[in-house]
């Protein structure tokens, strides 16, 4: 009787493939992901169970905190390239404050900011990392010199023509957890003044049971 | 797997030395497992670091208040929520100068508002299954006072969203016994 003889199978397998898909992957994601620039006005975020996203243009952000100061700031920022630079160009035609090209396209590039418009030139210029140790006053909102309705209408309006006509301008209201509510009403009556009844609250993430 | 072949030439037989033959493959399953960890790493940190928001609609402020009308609501229905200072919470239901429950404080969370809310809303639906109106659901009035924080407000409005419910209004104005009761606490 012959004997049958077990084949001896090594037990490594060959990985080549899987690193080189691995890698490939790797290097995909590396690449997508967008550096996390610091705020210039740090907050921290109430916690929602709520999981929907906001957008990643045609959206501005309102920024209520208190500052290094201890005063209550608005900071404001609008996502998306283009509608930044048009939103400039109204606002310094609006208030009759000169912006160059340079500024535009510098100002396209940047995140939030919280001076009134005669002093943004100076942040535009200042370098990212010194934009956020600036120590920015917030934007003004009160009845005599309310510059955060003129951004809202400008850039509401650059967003219809920029699209056509078919998109328009979310809006969402980024609060401090500690902020009194006086404060945040004083923002949302100013949206509704402009007939914004819809916005988004930017929360944190948590689960059900707390 | 990686060892150097120091050099033993000296006692082998007849000073040949046989060169040992060496495998071309080399071991990829640590490097596998580090680009899977930093995959997943990249894959979670792009998809998490996008902000969550909730949604909020406001009743449209008309500034022309001769033309609102006065809508009448079932008080049986209605539960007022008083957001105070300190992170404090009032309640009651029906009107304030007779109320069906309350006013009593009770705490933010699962075990305080939460339950409470479920427990009205499903006696506020029992009662209008009772007089015919299987539809009519709670109605939950939010009034925060100027005491109030950012945190309250966004707590309670999501405990409307988990509990489910539908009718919901901010109203930040109050009445002197309503001022009373948030001094009060």
């Amino acid at each position: 009787m012959a004997k049958i003889k077990m084949k001896k199978k090594s037990t490594s397998t060959d990985m080549t493939a899987m690193c080189d898909v691995a890698f490939l992957l790797l290097t995909f994601f590396i690449l997508t992901a967008t550096a996390k620039v610091p705020e210039a006005l740090p907050v921290d975020t109430p916690s929602s169970t709520v999981q929907s996203k906001l957008p990643d243009t045609d959206l501005a952000i309102i920024t209520i905190g208190k500052g290094t100061d201890g005063k209550s700031k608005v900071f404001f920022d609008i996502k998306g390239r283009e509608l930044r630079k048009k939103t400039l160009e109204g606002m310094g035609a609006k208030l009759g404050v000169a912006f160059s090209e340079e500024d535009q396209a510098k100002f396209a590039l940047m995140d939030d900011f919280g001076v009134p418009l005669a002093n943004l030139k100076q942040i535009i210029d200042l370098k990212a990392a010194d934009r956020t140790k600036a120590n920015q006053p917030g934007i003004p909102i009160d009845s005599l010199d309310n510059q955060l309705k003129e951004w809202l209408l400008v850039s509401r309006r650059a967003t219809i023509d920029l699209s056509g006509g078919t998109k328009e301008l979310q809006i969402a209201i980024k609060g401090d957890a500690k902020e009194q509510y006086p404060q945040i009403k004083k923002i949302m009556d100013i949206l509704q003044d402009q007939k914004i009844n819809s916005f988004n609250l930017v929360t944190g993430m948590r689960g059900k049971d707390f | 797997m990686a060892e150097l072949n120091t050099g033993d030439g000296g006692g082998g037989k007849g000073g040949k030395v046989r060169a040992k033959k060496q495998s071309s493959k080399v071991d990829l399953t640590a490097m596998v497992d580090l680009a899977f960890l930093l995959i997943t790493f990249f894959m979670l940190t792009t998809s998490l670091s996008k902000p969550q928001s909730m949604d909020l609609s406001l009743p449209d402020k008309d500034p022309d208040s001769t033309k609102t009308v006065d809508t009448k609501v079932d008080e049986n229905r209605t539960m007022t929520l008083i957001l105070g200072e300190n992170n404090k919470l009032t309640y009651y239901m029906g009107l304030l100068a007779t109320p069906i429950a309350g006013p009593k404080d009770i705490a933010y969370g699962k075990d305080g508002i939460r339950r409470e809310l479920l427990k009205r809303k499903k006696t506020v639906l029992e009662y209008s299954a009772g007089i015919g109106k299987p539809k009519n659901g709670i109605i939950v009035i939010i009034k925060p006072s100027k005491k109030s924080n950012y945190r309250n407000l966004v707590d309670i409005l999501d405990e409307m969203a988990i509990t489910g419910v539908e009718t919901y209004a901010i109203v930040p104005e109050f009445t002197p016994e309503e001022t009373k009761l948030v001094n009060k606490i």
